[in-house]
């Protein structure tokens, strides 16, 4: 049964192969449907996969499926193949499930875009990368799935190309991602010349009969503490790419040009969780590294408190969930560098609800308001969109981690191993808390609450006919998409979707974009209950994921202390939420937009000045200088003299007979004049 | 097969181990030729389906039904490849070599695994021809016959445990390839090129018979092993008429694959006979030229290895450095792909030159995969240039992939992989050849594989650049690109383009610059110039030229081809069933 692990990777390359043969002829909705059940059907698979591994005793449940060896030879040997155990079975299963999802929603949110069979292409692509990643048995293989999740993710923010600030942002995704990739790669050749293997079962040991063995079982003196640095640095390096997090996080938040639905699915819950997927796969390298941890929980904590001051000023829906997608990783770094692999997984299961969640409703607000992203041009929505209101509600009060949401239990238990870690962690993430319900409340209140301003910013919508249709998608909307990208401050909007059908007021949208809404709702009231810390024995992702983190730091903490920590913990999350909500019924409010948030931090008009513009100069310069020059010079001159001796030697092929049998002859007896002086010996 | 002692006949054994024939069979006067009847099922296949076509051809009428000698040709082939299949089955395990037909064929396997070779070969062959001659209207029955005994003649010689009985295969299968690169009637150039062939396929034919009669003259045998036990047993005093003779085998069959300075035919061949006879004659001379090489040098010959290793180190050499770097300045496409093969011959010489065990198995390796290499893109090629052979030139490629994708990414693979890239079959053959002579400590042949690789990605990836150019460059037409060329050469054309754009002064602020940038650095012009360097003036704007205007029509049995030769070419570069296969050949002599 364990063999189904075979069906979840091969169902998504299949419905992408369909789609990229037949997608064009398929059309919609079929291509979207194609799409959808391959998705669906890989998430079946997962759960059999699931059963099949519950059925073992606990230690027992690890089994690699190999694909193919490629080159047998010369030592190196690159086994493909499958790794099932509970860690990466808990990402299968999350990621299937939301993928399907939001699969489904897309078929409603893409309607009518003449890329709609493109877009499941990509859609499905990204699934089979993702799953390449979480499931491959060894660094090169997953590597290859976090290129291709790389590359989808390039071409579906950039998936209306035709306009310039989406391509830009597709370009700036990619690149960074570079940067941290040149980390991963470093990081797999430091790792084959240490184990002279890159199989996660010889570096990092597995599960033998129940018992943890190699670097799991902690073999003294396995790796000098100083490699195992340099390694989980350099990994950890890819994942801050990844994972969008302190200082290579800007290219997440223009990656919201992309369709809603990629946002849900690739920037918010399943893409940017690689990192911390890549953090705690390689856990017993975590252990011999202090000093990694202690970045990585400095850095997470970082990057938790800054997104959400950020997040707290933003105008554009989408990239203030953006920024809060941000600080939420930041959380699940923190629960990895404190040693807390669990929960740092169970909040990035609850974040991929919630947050998917809430980026779903959020696309279906703006295709509501046909393609408006401003909340400062929103307001009173939750009289016109009942649904979403209650759905994006649900999901409000989870990320705000009020009780008995799912964003509560995890986010508590997250900052319980924090407390154990470090107090002064513990008090920047518990005040970040608050924060984070302050700006989540400020986003509720200006969308759902208050006056209905989206009648001014959208005329075409409360039926006064096109006076300026400013925030209105479409062509000309583009036409000052640029410069005010820089800002960060203007509206972005999606065109190439066309207004809603109905001429009036904004409503719920189809079945299919409401179905997920309710379904991720549901997930993210019950999906605290995979991991009740708190009560006793209901810890089951805790126990789930135990043997494979026999090094996870435990939580020693007393009843008291953790009831103290969650009761100061949700005071700040109530007063966040009590303060943002009643503030931001109206829009105006310049005090606590500071303009140096508004500007993220100025980080990235930083990063252009002194990155971007001394690298592009020093760029075209060596681009110049060397490229032009001594690299094309040597190729073309090697083109050059071997064309020449080309065209001379070809002079012999003459075309005639009697030259050939002249070459024949030459030959042979230049073979005969050299054995003649072999003979006797 | 087990060991001991069994019945071959009535009251007649025999051992596998001593060959020691008893029983009523060694009774004076009894000649008895003791026949291993599984061994000669390809001969009677292939045989017997030549022989089929032509009865047919006499009883049915003129025009039967389209795809019936093809349909007959390709039957006869897996008919081949199955009991080739069978054969290895059936001789697994056994580790002694037998001979059968009065000691005139090895049933062993190797012999097994070219029979597959060349089974796969006219599958492939008869079903890319099929569409072809349709077209160049000359369908018939004739060149399947001839095919089909060309495969004959081929498995033949992988089979051949003697001098006589190579010879006996090499004229069947030389003589058939006459025939068909002469067949396009109505094309000057085929009949040239079947001319040309035959006469100097004569001259090598007769080299290679009065090889085989001197190494008769110096031991006594026209059998391998004979051969071989013979100069185990007896040093010879003086064995200048031994190496005589072996040099001329070796330049016999040196011509048949086309190494170099025997491969003057092919280029000449290549570009003249009928496009598909191209691609299965690359395949099946190839290979079966090198079994024939293998087992004489290997079998007859090992005592002589100090001296034909430097031979044939020398002819890998000028192989691989003449066969690519004419290739490069070619802009015939089936002259590119002789000079190509010729190149590729020289690799399997590099492993034949390893002298071991682990060189045969590269080379049965390479050969094999080379076949699906060779045979798809000939197939390609076959159905680009139209009617008549009416474009062969490079420039029928070009605007491929916007005029017709899938032929457009097969061709991409194909190329990929005879270039040696790696996830490509053509990688790990490389791989393998270059394992084998590094094992010899052979360090100056690996790098000068290397190198040639090198070189030879050049106009692989030309041919797969061109499919990518706009089919027509409106800015910069082809005219303009020579002008450019003719004044300042390749690398003027170059600069010209790069320097001014890539410039910090042009690159314009914000993001954007950046992709625009990007765009420019590789514009249209510059495109071509990198395609193009190498070539002389005047081939440039035949390279250049825009591509034919009919719409690209490929036959289903063709399609079929080029389908299963890309899937293969990437299968045997990405997992190991093929190269374990290649590697489980048992090779009792090396022993």
């Amino acid at each position: 049964m364990v063999n189904a692990a075979y069906v979840i990777v091969a169902l998504p390359l299949l419905g992408f192969a369909l789609n990229l043969v037949f997608g064009r002829r398929l059309g919609e909705p079929l291509a979207g449907w194609v799409g959808t059940f391959a998705a669906a059907g890989s998430f079946v698979a997962s759960l059999i996969t699931w059963v099949a591994m519950l059925g073992k005793p606990a230690g027992m449940r690890v089994a690699s499926l190999n694909i193919f060896t490629w080159v047998p030879v010369a030592g190196l040997h690159v086994n493909t193949g499958l790794l099932v155990d509970p860690l990466s079975l808990t990402m299968v299963l999350f990621v299937t499930g939301v993928s399907s999802v939001i699969h489904l929603y897309s078929i409603g949110y893409m309607h009518r875009d003449p890329g709609f069979d493109r877009f499941f292409v990509y859609l499905n692509l990204f699934l089979f990368s993702m799953l390449v990643l979480v499931l491959a048995n060894n660094f090169l293989f997953s590597f290859l799935g976090w290129e291709g999740v790389g590359f989808c993710s390039y071409g579906l923010i950039g998936f209306w190309f035709q306009r310039e600030v989406a391509a830009v942002a597709a370009k700036k995704a990619f690149i960074t991602n570079r940067v941290g990739d040149v980390g991963f790669l470093i990081a797999i050749f430091l790792i084959f010349d240490h184990f002279g293997s890159l199989n996660y079962s010889s570096v990092l040991g597995t599960l033998v009969g129940g018992h943890p063995t190699g670097l799991m079982a902690g073999a003294a003196g396995a790796i000098p503490g100083s490699t195992a640095t340099a390694i989980t640095l350099l990994l950890f390096l890819g994942a801050i790419g990844k994972s969008a997090q302190i200082p290579l996080y800007i290219w997440l938040v223009d990656a919201m040009e992309g369709p809603t639905p990629i946002s849900a699915l690739i920037h918010a819950a399943t893409m940017v969780t690689a990192g911390v997927y890549l953090m705690s796969r390689v856990a017993p390298l975590l252990h011999y590294a202090h000093a990694t941890s202690w970045v990585i929980a400095s850095v997470g904590t970082g990057s938790a408190f800054l997104a959400a001051t950020i997040a707290a000023t933003q105008d554009d829906i989408k990239k203030c969930l953006a920024y809060s997608t941000i600080s939420q990783l930041g959380y699940m770094f923190m629960a990895v560098g404190a040693g807390d692999y669990a929960d740092g997984l169970y909040h990035m299961l609850t974040h991929a609800f919630f947050k998917a969640l809430l980026f779903l409703g959020a696309g279906a607000i703006i295709h509501a308001l046909a393609d408006n992203q401003d909340m400062k041009k929103m307001g009173g929505l939750a009289r016109y969109m009942p649904l979403t209101t209650v759905t994006f509600g649900v999901g409000w009060l989870a990320i705000s981690g009020i009780v008995p949401f799912a964003g509560f239990w995890s986010k508590d238990a997250v900052l319980d191993s924090v407390w154990q870690m470090n107090k002064v962690l513990w008090g920047i993430g518990a005040f970040t808390a608050g924060l984070t319900a302050y700006y989540m409340s400020r986003q509720v209140g200006l969308v759902f609450t208050g006056q209905a301003r989206w009648r001014e910013a959208s005329p075409a919508l409360a039926g006064a006919g096109g006076a300026s249709g400013h925030a209105v998608g479409g062509p000309e909307a583009r036409a000052h998409g640029p410069e005010a990208h820089g800002r960060g401050e203007h509206e972005a909007t999606e065109p190439g979707l066309p207004a809603p059908p109905h001429g009036g007021e904004p409503k719920d949208a189809t079945w299919t974009m409401s179905l997920p809404l309710v379904l991720l709702a549901i997930a993210s009231v019950l999906g605290g209950g995979i991991n009740f810390t708190a009560f006793g024995h209901f810890d089951f992702l805790n126990r789930f994921l135990s043997p494979i983190f026999p090094y996870a730091t435990p939580i020693t903490l007393s009843t008291a202390t953790k009831w103290t920590l969650s009761l100061v913990v949700l005071a700040f999350c109530l007063l966040g939420l009590g303060f943002g909500l009643r503030t931001w019924r109206t829009a105006e409010h310049p005090a606590l937009e500071p303009v140096f948030l508004r500007r993220a931090w100025y980080w990235d008009a930083t990063v252009a000045a002194t990155v971007s513009g001394p690298l592009r100069a020093a760029a075209a310069a060596l681009a110049f200088v060397m490229d032009s020059r001594l690299v094309d010079g040597f190729v073309n001159g090697v083109g050059t003299v071997l064309g020449l001796s080309g065209r001379v030697v070809r002079r012999v092929q003459t075309g005639y007979l009697r030259t050939y049998a002249i070459g024949i002859g030459a030959g042979l007896i230049a073979f005969l004049a050299y054995v003649t002086f072999r003979v006797g010996s | 097969m087990s060991g001991g002692t069994y019945l071959v006949a009535a009251g007649c054994t025999i051992n596998d181990i001593t060959g020691k024939i008893s029983g009523l069979c060694t009774a004076k006067g009894s000649i008895h030729i003791s026949i291993n009847y599984p061994a000669l099922v390809p001969f009677f296949v292939l045989g017997g389906g030549a022989l089929v076509v032509l009865l047919l051809s006499a009883v049915l009428p003129k025009r039967p039904y389209r795809g019936l000698w093809a349909g007959l040709t390709v039957a006869a082939g897996v008919g081949t490849v199955v009991d080739g299949l069978v054969q290895w089955q059936q001789l697994n395990g056994s580790s002694v070599t037998p001979v059968t037909l009065g000691d005139q064929l090895f049933y062993d396997h190797m012999g097994a695994f070219f029979a597959v070779l060349f089974g796969v070969a006219t599958v492939a062959g008869a079903a890319i021809s099929d569409g072809y001659l349709e077209r160049e209207g000359l369908d018939g029955p004739e060149p399947y016959v001839l095919m089909l005994s060309c495969s004959l003649g081929a498995v033949l010689m992988a089979d051949a445990a003697g001098f006589v009985t190579l010879f006996l295969g090499l004229e069947i299968l030389s003589i058939s390839l006459y025939a068909m690169s002469a067949y396009h009637r109505w094309r000057a150039a085929s009949g040239e090129a079947g001319l040309k062939y035959l006469i100097l396929g004569s001259l090598a034919s007769a080299i290679f018979i009065y090889g085989a009669a001197l190494i008769y003259g110096a031991t006594g045998s026209l059998q391998y092993l004979g051969v071989v036990s013979f100069l185990a047993d007896n040093a010879l005093f003086q064995n200048g008429v031994l190496l005589g003779g072996m040099v001329l085998v070796i330049v016999g069959l040196g011509f048949k694959v086309a190494a170099v300075p025997f491969h003057f035919w092919s280029p000449d061949v290549y570009q003249g006979a009928p496009t598909p006879f191209v691609g299965y004659m690359a395949a099946v001379a190839k290979a079966a030229g090198f079994a024939g090489l293998l087992r004489v040098l290997m079998l007859a010959l090992p005592t002589l290895e100090s001296t034909w290793r430097p031979i044939i180190w020398v002819l890998a050499t000028l192989s691989v450095v003449f066969g690519s770097i004419l290739a490069l300045v070619q802009v015939d496409l089936k002259r590119m792909l002789a000079y190509s093969s010729i190149s590729q011959a020289g690799y399997v010489l590099i492993g034949l030159q390893a002298g071991t065990a682990q060189g045969v198995r590269a080379v049965a390796f390479y050969l094999f995969t080379y076949t699906f290499m060779v045979i798809g893109t000939f197939a390609i090629v076959g159905v680009l240039q139209g009617r008549g052979e009416a474009r062969n030139d490079l420039s029928a490629v070009r605007g491929l992939a916007s005029r017709s994708p899938w032929l457009a990414g097969a061709m991409l693979v194909l190329m990929l992989g005879q270039a040696g890239i790696p996830l490509t079959s053509g990688f790990l053959g490389k791989w393998v050849v270059i394992e084998a002579v590094l094992g010899q400590g052979q360090y100056e042949l690996a790098l000068i594989g290397m190198l040639g690789a090198a070189v030879a990605a050049f106009f692989y990836l030309r041919v797969a650049l061109i499919m990518f150019l706009a089919p027509e460059s409106p800015g910069a037409p082809a005219g303009g690109a020579v002008t450019l060329s003719a004044t300042g050469g390749p690398g003027a054309a170059t600069a010209g383009g790069g320097p001014s754009d890539g410039g910090p002064e042009s690159s314009e602020p914000g993001d954007s610059g950046w992709a625009a940038g990007a765009g420019r650095a590789y514009s249209g012009s510059d495109l071509q110039a990198i395609v193009t360097a190498g070539l002389s003036a005047r081939d440039r704007a035949l390279a250049l030229r825009p591509p034919p205007h009919t719409r690209v029509r490929v036959p289903a049995a063709t399609a079929a081809v080029i389908a299963v030769c890309v899937v293969f070419t990437v299968f045997a570069g990405v997992s190991t069933p093929v190269l374990s296969w290649a590697h489980a050949i048992a090779l009792p002599w090396s022993a």
